[in-house]
């Protein structure tokens, strides 16, 4: 808990502490992937590749958005990507039964706002812990969406909007991957740049002082939720229309790859630290280590380990100093005593 | 405002110490509650569909959840510490992958070795997670969480091309998956030895004690001189191992595997142990309870399928159970805790 301390403040800006920051480093790494891949394989930085990444990262890069408010205010929100699946669903539902597309986009976004207060109800006017509630709307809302399209599977939208996911928007860029510059551009301004993304990291960083300085706590986390809802809703449409398909296991098993996302770019767990930059950052380094390794033929299996490894990195960097001092104190203390093997707490009853 | 509460509340200690009580009592017979449940909805299917509660039906029921039992076991031991363990599906997937490349290499081996490598690969997975997490002193969420992805991708790397075949698996494994003594399947009895020994563990022993300890109040654990590291360390390497003995069942159920084998339990187990009154910060909770919980989940499952109620409900009625549970902890908790900011005058409570 201690390493949270002091981040809120902003101290003079010297050389050291902007070499030391979590973001730096993420720089170094995106490099060193860009310079890897690009030295592997002739195809890496090509018009399709920038397509195709930013096609793939797309929705977990939106739906990581929401997430880093929320966890840097402490919380966590885990029915993201079954968010998005419910929402492509009833998006496909409303489509089939003749809405048109304007309409059933404006259902899909309602459902998520719906679900994104239930969220929010739960965890500020209940006071029920996040991680335990949004694990079961994560649940609920993907059993909402199986009830929704059963084995059904809804295709075939217009063609003006599936060009969301075949052609670039402009200088190869795809429309999903644009879709989340914009919005983290509005993120980030929302965040680094008024009060209100200042409170955030004031609940994150002690929830009761934040609320004796005045900070609706409760109504911010529930704002947080709600949005939450509503841009995973989002997500889960532009999931539909760039694939050309609902069915209800949109997205499954993707929350934890957005968590793990929010995580790399240097959100602490324990709230009260983070930046918008550092989730950008992870966002293209996760989008240009799936290209490299793809073209040079390591499986998006194997890809996960690097990834993991990634992800462990980022919480024991920030950490190292002080994990050092203990492995040392810890290994005197071996040496000076007995040894007493830790696994060895049931024998000595 | 809290002010004027508390003399009045101090004046009359009873009522708090009576909510205090009720709570308490409640919370206890939580397991009590969920088997009643199990057994409404046991009877409410078998109106339905007379065969449901045949003894074939109930053999296949206890059989199948077998594995979710086990693992909710080793995750309420990690969670009642306040830590998570989201890496059981991968430790359990790799160590169902070694334990079949074992009797790729060598299909006479006796059953007790590939038991030990189970528990063995999941100990040792579990150890390296537990050392991360003590002696770095990170988030175990975070570590569990890089390990899931870590130890998924090393059982593909083990596992591409590698084709384990029915063939290979001998009779005495699989048998294990579906044999019974006195009416009851093996594999459930292993899972009621291994809850048992670890609920009186956990509610009769110092050490098992210091387990809600520490997950009521780490620092608090700390200054009391617990070892605090050691024990979060022996309770991921006991979740690990769990999650690796899963493994062995979970190829003696299906005498086959491939490297996707456990993806997604992690959450299914945790909404169990949740549902089944552990509490998610840790301190309170009792492994019966988790176990029944998992339980109740795997029976709403079959029943569904049972009742002929469309199997795509599942998932909504395992989700609503498990906000429900939480309400209605909070909703007993809630009393408990307005005695206390009235009697100890605290005006903000989280």
């Amino acid at each position: 808990m201690s390493s949270n301390s002091g981040t809120a403040t902003r101290p003079p800006r010297s050389l050291l502490r902007t070499v030391r920051r979590w973001e730096s480093a993420l720089v170094v790494i995106l490099v060193a992937v860009l310079a890897f891949g690009t030295i592997e394989s002739p195809n890496f930085l090509t018009t399709t590749t920038i397509f195709f990444g930013g096609l793939d990262i797309g929705q977990i890069a939106i739906m990581a958005l929401p997430l880093t408010l929320i966890v840097i205010t402490g919380e966590i929100d885990l029915s993201v990507a079954a968010m998005l699946g419910l929402s492509a669903c009833v998006f496909g539902y409303a489509f089939e039964h003749g809405t048109g597309a304007g309409l059933a986009i404006v259902i899909a976004l309602l459902v998520g706002a719906l679900g994104g207060s239930l969220n929010g109800f739960l965890i500020t006017r209940l006071g029920l812990p996040s991680i335990a509630v949004t694990i079961g709307t994560l649940t609920m809302f993907r059993g909402i969406a199986e009830v929704v399209l059963g084995n059904n599977e809804v295709t075939s939208y217009p063609t003006g909007l599936t060009v969301i996911g075949s052609k670039p928007v402009f200088a190869h860029l795809a429309y999903p991957f644009l879709f989340f510059l914009i919005l983290a551009a509005i993120y980030a301004v929302v965040l680094h740049k008024t009060s209100v993304g200042r409170s955030l990291y004031a609940i994150g960083l002690n929830k009761e002082a934040a609320f004796f300085s005045g900070i609706r706590v409760n109504r911010t986390k529930f704002i947080l939720y709600l949005l939450s809802g509503v841009v995973c809703a989002f997500a889960g449409i532009v999931y539909a229309l760039q694939n050309d398909s609902s069915i209800y296991t949109a997205g499954q098993g993707l929350e934890l790859n957005v968590v793990a996302v929010v995580l790399f770019g240097g959100v602490s767990i324990f709230g009260g630290r983070g930046s918008v930059l550092g989730v950008v950052l992870s966002v293209l380094i996760v989008a240009a280590s799936q290209v490299a390794f793809t073209l040079i033929n390591i499986s998006s299996e194997e890809q996960q380990i690097i990834f993991g490894v990634l992800l462990l990195f980022s919480v024991l960097v920030p950490n190292s100093a002080a994990g050092y001092r203990r492995i040392r104190a810890w290994i005197n203390q071996v040496r000076t005593s007995a040894p007493a093997p830790a696994a060895g707490a049931g024998a000595e009853l | 405002m809290s002010a004027t509460k508390a003399p009045e509340a101090v004046a009359h200690p009873a009522p708090a110490a009576r909510q205090h009580r009720v709570a308490e009592t409640i919370s206890r017979f939580r397991p009590a509650v969920i088997a009643l449940l199990i057994l409404l909805i046991f009877g409410g299917t078998t109106i339905k569909n007379s065969s449901f509660d045949g003894l074939s039906n109930i053999q296949a029921i206890l059989s199948i959840s077998a594995v979710y039992l086990l693992l909710s076991v080793g995750e309420t031991m990690v969670i009642v510490t306040r830590n998570v363990d989201l890496s059981v599906g991968s430790t359990l997937g790799m160590s169902a992958f070694a334990v079949g490349e074992i009797y790729n290499h060598d299909p006479h081996i006796t059953m007790v070795v590939v038991l030990l490598a189970g528990i063995g690969i999941g100990a040792f997975c579990g150890a390296i997670i537990g050392l991360i997490t003590t002696v770095a002193r990170v988030p175990s969420l975070v570590v569990t969480l890089a390990a899931l992805y870590i130890i998924r991708g090393l059982d593909n790397i083990v596992g591409s091309g590698v084709q384990i075949e029915p063939s290979v698996i001998p009779h005495s494994l699989v048998s294990l998956g579906y044999s019974t003594v006195i009416g009851i399947p093996w594999l459930f009895v292993l899972v009621v030895v291994v809850a048992l020994a670890a609920g009186f563990w956990m509610r009769s022993f110092p050490a098992g004690r210091e387990l809600y300890a520490i997950g009521s109040d780490p620092e608090a654990a700390v200054l009391a001189g617990i070892p605090v590291a050691r024990r979060v360390f022996t309770v991921f390497v006991i979740s690990g191992a769990l999650a690796g003995l899963g493994g062995v069942i979970f190829l003696a159920q299906q005498a086959t595997v491939d490297s996707t084998a456990g993806t997604g339990y992690e959450l299914i187990i945790v909404t169990a142990v949740v549902v089944g009154g552990v509490a998610i910060f840790g301190g309170s909770g009792s492994v019966i309870g988790a176990v029944l919980g998992a339980l109740l989940l795997q029976v709403i499952n079959q029943a569904l399928v049972a009742a002929q109620i469309s199997a795509f409900w599942d998932s909504a009625i395992a989700g609503a159970m498990l906000l429900a549970a939480i309400s209605f902890d909070r909703l007993i908790s809630f009393r408990a805790s307005r005695a206390l900011v009235a009697t100890e005058g605290v005006s903000y409570v989280e």
